[in-house]
């Protein structure tokens, strides 16, 4: 097994070594660390070359979107924990500023603290007693997990049952302001996700953040060397659980409407697309999958039959042969291609 | 009594449905330890090929009845097993030796690829199935049974039973137990191993493609989304009963339908799932072999 080690690094520094020409100057466009920036002038300048309310609308649940998966690249990406059951998080977040803020009249704004303190106390809720679990036990306690969520939204009175709530105040107004126009929440939003992104990509290289990392390589090696791993695991959890919140509120806001049937397990399963197939780990891949994820159908609109069936194959092909995703993170170790796998299938008796 | 009867009754029909799909599920896991998320997808697909059989035939099966619905089962079990075969050779053996991560998330795709591409074909809305199983009931112990329901769980018993004989006494079975237990000795002691994997695939997969016929016949709707819910719950069956232990899963059926059969009584219908749900969550900490499952030492 450590032989097998050593020879794949050699392959992987010679791959890197014969990785020139077009391909060198392409990454070196994508590796350039403005390149955050050079996206988020763009997102602000989008409404100035269109800005009719569809577009609007369409843009900012792009945006909602993208916040979702850089939270649960902090789970899957850099922790390697698959949940399933994400879209919970944006549940609990949704609902939580839809009730508090219709029944006291206030701004969306002002539930923030009540948000994220429920989506801690649901990630401990969900993690701590499954964090324990194998990793396939784990994504299908996840998918359970997302499911009562959905049911207890669907049966509680206090969520207003099937048909939901309705009627949420807007997220803010300041004198004459008003947060709620189109144009003015866009930014808002744009402004709010582009911070927690930013926090989730420095998060990922923090001490925690390389923890993570570690975890992921190999769970009992982390532990061999002194990381505690379940503590590290349900911290990846709950951060993972406030970006959902923070994307629940905004959702909450934006479409002043929350009903069940936003959170679907289809939902949880296209925020994980757009984090496997943008890359995980890498914070700029996540973000231009969930923009291609989002953003995609619509341009998309006559094969609206196939996108999911689309989508599936996607994942498969991806997984099959570029397991690493569209821009995986600078300076990880490559994944195995398949004539590799299949020796060191071959070597370990087939699996792992 | 009449009542507790009825939920006792209840709960073994459907925990019967939950065994049939439980199998293919505890079967591969026990095989390859892979979480086949594609498999109660392939339920429905069973579902719909029979509707699609039963349908393009045309009219008069309501005199032939049960007779032309064993036949059309048949039918559906080789074509779903056949699915099964091709996602198995597709999606999961290139991605043999990889990480779980990966092998999870694929089996997320294939199953998506399935519910999606039986939607793109079939229209996403919900058909009604040709041939209804509804006849008169009989009161026994004050239940009302009908006689489909009893068909149907006979056939259910037949197909498991069938399954169990196989295990235990053909030498494919031997080599399933065999590959569960050490694939690389299995290998070395020149066991196809790759085919044997096709064949539990197969079976597998026609089990639940039976299931499907079934349930489409009992409940008179198929949908493109029947499959993910009840996966889940075959999945939750298998834990109980132990995955990776065949009549465990069967065990975990009828546990399963029990409780949620009871439990839906007691908290209301609204919550079945969630109780279900809740009931895996509990057993997967507490009691992650399952009922009749061994300890089993995760291997570095």
């Amino acid at each position: 097994m450590t032989i097998d080690n050593s020879t794949e690094s050699i392959h992987t520094v010679e791959a890197t070594a014969k990785k020139k020409g077009f391909g060198g100057w392409l990454s070196s466009i994508f590796e350039n660390k403005y390149i955050g920036l050079v996206a988020l002038v763009i997102a602000l300048l989008m409404p100035f070359l269109i800005a009719t309310p569809y577009a609007l609308n369409i843009m900012t649940t792009a945006a909602i979107f993208v916040v979702l998966a850089a939270g649960l690249n902090i789970v899957v990406g850099y922790c390697g924990l698959l949940d399933l059951g994400y879209i919970a998080f944006l549940a609990v977040g949704a609902y939580t500023a839809g009730i508090i803020a219709k029944a006291f009249e206030l701004p969306v704004l002002f539930t923030l603290p009540a948000v994220v303190i429920m989506c801690i106390l649901a990630g401990l809720i969900i993690g701590a007693p499954t964090l324990r679990l194998r990793s396939d036990y784990l994504a299908i306690v996840t998918l359970g997990f997302g499911e009562i969520t959905r049911i207890t939204a669907n049966n509680l009175t206090i969520t207003g049952g099937p048909s939901g709530i309705f009627g949420i105040p807007g997220f803010l107004v300041i004198g004459d302001i008003d947060f709620q126009n189109p144009v003015i929440f866009y930014y808002l939003t744009v402004i709010i996700v582009a911070g927690l992104v930013l926090a989730a990509a420095r998060l990922g290289k923090s001490r925690l953040g390389r923890a993570w990392k570690f975890v992921k390589e190999d769970e009992d090696a982390a532990e061999a060397m002194g990381i505690h791993t379940y503590k590290v695991k349900l911290m990846a959890y709950i951060f993972g659980a406030v970006w959902g919140g923070f994307g629940g509120m905004l959702f909450a806001s934006h479409l002043t409407a929350i009903s069940p049937m936003s959170f679907v397990f289809l939902q949880s399963a296209l925020v994980l697309m757009a984090v496997v197939l943008g890359g995980m780990g890498n914070m700029k891949g996540v973000v231009l999958g969930a923009l291609a994820i989002s953003l995609l159908p619509e341009f998309l609109r006559d094969f609206s039959a196939y996108r999911y069936l689309l989508f599936g194959i996607l994942l498969v092909v991806v997984m099959v042969f570029r397991p690493q995703g569209f821009w995986p993170p600078r300076g990880a170790e490559a994944e195995r291609s398949k004539a590799e796998r299949e020796a060191a299938a071959f070597a370990n008796g087939l699996k792992k | 009594m009449d009542q507790a009867t009825q939920v006792i009754w209840d709960g073994i029909f459907v925990g019967s449905f939950y065994a049939l799909i439980a199998l293919g599920y505890s079967m591969v896991y026990g095989i390859i330890k892979l979480l086949n998320f594609a498999h109660g997808d392939i339920y429905m697909v069973g579902a719909f090929i029979g509707y699609t059989i039963l349908t393009s035939l045309g009219g008069n099966f309501q005199t032939m009845g049960l007779f032309a619905l064993i036949v059309v089962m048949m039918i559906s079990m080789l074509l779903t097993g056949t699915v099964g075969l091709v996602v198995e050779k597709l999606a999961y053996r290139p991605l043999r030796g990889a990480p779980r991560l990966a092998v999870l998330i694929t089996a997320v795709g294939a199953s998506f690829a399935l519910e999606y591409g039986v939607a793109a074909i079939a229209s996403p809305n919900p058909r009604g199935f040709p041939v209804r199983l509804d006849g008169d009931f009989v009161l026994v112990l004050g239940a009302r049974v009908t006689i489909p329901q009893v068909i149907l769980i006979l056939i259910a018993g037949v197909l498991m039973f069938a399954l169990d004989t196989y295990i235990r006494r053909t030498s494919t079975g031997r080599a399933m137990r065999a590959i569960s237990l050490d694939m690389k000795g299995s290998l070395l002691m020149g066991v196809n191993v790759n085919s044997v994997i096709s064949r539990t695939f197969f079976i597998g997969s026609a089990l639940a493609g039976a299931a499907g016929v079934m349930a489409g016949a009992y409940y008179g709707k198929i949908d493109f989304l029947m499959g993910f819910i009840i996966g889940l719950k075959a999945f939750t069956a298998a834990v109980i009963g132990g995955i990776g232990n065949i009549r465990g899963a069967m065990l975990g059926g009828l546990v399963l339908g029990l409780v949620e059969s009871v439990g839906s009584q007691l908290v209301g219908g609204q919550w079945r799932d969630a109780f279900a749900f809740a009931v895996l969550i509990l057993f997967l900490t507490l009691r992650p072999t399952g009922i009749l499952g061994e300890r089993v030492t995760e291997r570095v």
